[in-house]
């Protein structure tokens, strides 16, 4: 008897807490364990730094582990779109899980704000594609940045280095095209693992082609041990990186080996230099101070890619309210409509134009071509 | 390909074929004494370096707290044990463990390691790492050590895996690399060897002589490999299997604690990087057909060199090219095998 009444009485706790519905609700899915870890728990720490309230309405967050896993990302996807009743989902931290979710976002017309690096998520547009926005900036401004400043300091040939994976062909992809348009050569083309123990053999091939220098496409710490091993074997061209390794953490494990290298980075990196022009400057010092505040640490840049998401969506929310209740396909509909319209909105990682066929909308104003200069970033030229 | 870049190459394959081969010896000697197949070796590995590296960076050596977790759950089972049976009573050598453990803990906590010099904090890593092994097996694998080699194997992927994420817990997701034992570099003739290699390679061949002298001269190397021969023989000669699995264990986790401590200024070692280094001892351990050891240790330094040689040819089909090689020999080992081990 005491069951049964226990049951009627979370039922009807439930219905209460169903009814009481009039908040948006977003989820949260991030990769804070597994092998992308070093992404997700910037990305998750994030979360409690997020909006709380927009256009009247408070915001509730329901944050979700992948665990680095494309078919849990999926189930927690599911959870939140049905269980939860979702308004938008940020997240997951992979570019592999976000390829893998991204159908049932769309399927069930919730719009998705992916942190993820790779533009295979928004292009090429399509039916499922256009509810995905991805607030990180494409390779291609990267690639393009980097190239022009090869063109700048005279290199001719170039080794492309990255991991045997969908970033590494990305960018072997944009790379090469930049590349051959600025009639620059691709004479060595190698590839890695990030948990290899050696890149020896890879170093040797690359030095045996004697490029004049060396661009490294490879995400987070793991974009060090090859430009360490090169350095090593004596190669002493000049050396590219792109934002994968604009970390603190790239300049604590290459130390002396990676002076002088071109990173192409975020304005976080170098806020003291950083010129107050920039109007990511400002969001960028305020998503920082609150990281430090809460956390004593400076934040990875992959947790502004959450922080911008949130930003996104406090801009759009108060006009997709017109439209409809937070919890009505209306309403995420018009989210997602909302979302392409957004115009000159500064995010901490660069300044959002969204458009229907562009859903990152960065331009280079993101990009700081930065370089190692005494173990610390600083701004190129 | 020139000469210089194959003895380049050579080297580089022979630093890593030696660490596969230490842990492809420390697999066997596993399996061997206690049917375990020993998934979460590449954590002692992983764990090993990472420690290091955070003695070098001033950071805690956190790993302390793990061991005292692990070493007070053994301790509570060995009570419960001895209440339970009457054969075995409370010994006071059941709190050497724990003793051990809090000593190392207190001092990895309370020296200032940072400053006291490469060979120090190489010894205090292996002393935090080394008890990793008995206690694990303590812990997991005493209780069911009679259970099928399949619910071992099981366990051990258990373990694997609370494992590599308690070291996420510990270490966070940043990978981490030390300073090299010395920047210095010789020439021989047209090669340029860096000191770091000889380091590996003195340090793998001195530890197999000692396991050799270990297995041949001393008493208990004698009773492990009795154990090893014949688990229930072995037992009513009067050795423990339960002492015979510790010390195995314990071996496993010293030599795969040095291998941590050797591979960590070659290379950037982050949380989960040790599955896929013991992935290749294993790949050695099974040439050696989980029965031979001079087999295990030749061919994981074979396999070193072929993914030296392989990677520079064809970077991008490197673990293709490694695993691919594997299959010959697998099918070489099953058919020279006459019958098939009987499942006890």
């Amino acid at each position: 008897m005491s069951a049964k009444r226990l049951m009627l009485s979370v039922v009807f706790g439930m219905a209460c807490l169903t009814s009481a519905q009039a908040q948006v609700k977003v989820g949260v899915v991030t990769s804070s364990t597994g092998p992308v870890a070093l992404v997700g728990i910037p990305q998750k720490n994030t979360v409690a730094l997020l909006p709380t309230t927009a256009g009247g309405q408070t915001i509730e967050y329901i944050s979700l582990d992948d665990g680095s896993d494309p078919s849990a990302a999926v189930s927690a996807f599911r959870k939140l779109i049905s269980e939860d009743k979702v308004d938008a989902i940020i997240g997951p931290s992979g570019t592999a899980s976000a390829v893998a979710a991204l159908g049932f976002a769309a399927e069930a017309g919730v719009p998705m704000l992916a942190p993820v690096g790779s533009t295979a998520v928004i292009l090429p547009m399509d039916d499922k594609k256009k509810w995905v926005f991805k607030t990180t900036q494409n390779d291609e401004i990267v690639s393009a940045a980097l190239v022009r400043q090869m063109v700048k300091d005279g290199v001719k040939t170039v080794g492309f280095v990255g991991p045997t994976d969908p970033f590494g062909d990305n960018w072997l992809k944009v790379s090469s095209a930049d590349a051959q348009k600025s009639g620059i050569k691709i004479v060595a083309t190698e590839r890695f693992q990030r948990q290899d123990t050696s890149f020896t053999a890879q170093g040797l091939k690359i030095l045996s082609s004697r490029p004049d220098a060396v661009l490294i496409a490879a995400p987070g710490s793991s974009s060090v041990m090859p430009q360490t091993t090169l350095y090593d074997l004596g190669y002493r061209g000049k050396y590219y990186q792109t934002h994968g390794a604009a970390l603190a953490d790239y300049l604590r494990l290459g130390g002396k080996k990676v002076e002088g290298t071109t990173v192409a980075g975020s304005i976080m990196l170098v806020m003291d230099q950083a010129s107050d022009s920039n109007p990511s400057k400002k969001v960028a010092a305020e998503y920082m101070g609150a990281y430090e505040k809460k956390y004593g640490s400076k934040p990875a840049t992959f947790g502004a890619n959450v922080y911008d998401a949130g930003l996104l969506l406090e801009q759009v929310i108060p006009v997709a309210l017109k439209a409809g209740a937070p919890g009505t396909p209306a309403f995420r509909a018009a989210l997602r409509d909302a979302l392409e319209q957004v115009k000159n909105l500064p995010g901490a990682q660069g300044i959002y134009n969204l458009s229907p066929t562009d859903h990152s909308g960065f331009d280079e104003r993101g990009i700081e071509l930065l370089t190692v200069k005494n173990g610390q970033w600083a701004p190129l030229n | 390909m020139n000469a210089q870049i194959a003895l380049l190459l050579g080297q580089d394959g022979v630093i890593n074929g030696a660490i596969y081969a230490l842990l492809a010896l420390s697999i066997l000697l596993v399996f061997s004494v206690t049917r375990v197949l020993l998934i979460p070796l590449g954590e002692f590995v992983s764990f090993a370096a990472l420690t290091m590296a955070a003695m070098q960076a001033g950071k805690p050596a956190l790993l302390g707290f793990l061991l005292v977790a692990l070493s007070l759950a053994g301790l509570v089972m060995d009570l419960i044990d001895a209440t339970r049976g009457g054969a075995r009573r409370l010994r006071i050598g059941m709190l050497a463990m724990p003793a051990y453990v809090g000593v190392v803990t207190a001092l990895s906590l309370a020296l200032p390691l940072k400053d006291l010099g490469m060979a120090l904090q190489a010894l205090m890593t292996i002393a935090l790492v080394l008890p990793l092994g008995p206690l694990l097996y303590r812990v997991l694998f005493q209780p069911i050590a009679g259970a099928s080699a399949l619910v071992l194997l099981i366990v051990a992927i258990a373990a694997h895996v609370a494992l590599v994420s308690v070291g996420l817990l510990i270490f966070g997701p940043e990978g981490a690399r030390t300073e090299p034992f010395s920047d210095s570099v010789f020439m021989l003739g047209e090669a340029v060897i860096q000191s770091q290699t000889l380091w590996v390679i003195g340090l793998s061949l001195l530890l197999i002589v000692l396991l050799y002298l270990f297995f041949e001269r001393n008493l208990y190397g004698k009773a492990l490999r009795a154990t090893a021969v014949d688990r229930l023989g072995a037992q009513l000669m009067g050795i423990s299997p339960e002492l015979a699995g510790k010390v195995s264990f314990g071996l496993a986790a010293f030599i795969s604690g040095l291998s941590g401590v050797l591979i960590a200024p070659i290379t950037t070692i982050y949380f989960d990087s040790g599955f896929v280094i013991s992935l290749k001892g294993f790949v050695g351990a099974i040439i050696g057909g989980l029965a031979s050891y001079p087999v295990a240790a030749l061919g994981a330094v074979a396999l070193g060199l072929v993914e030296a040689f392989s990677t520079f040819y064809a970077s991008s089909y490197k673990e293709v090219i490694v695993f691919t090689l594997l299959l010959p020999v697998l099918l070489w080992r099953s058919l020279a095998q006459k019958g098939v081990e009987d499942e006890k």
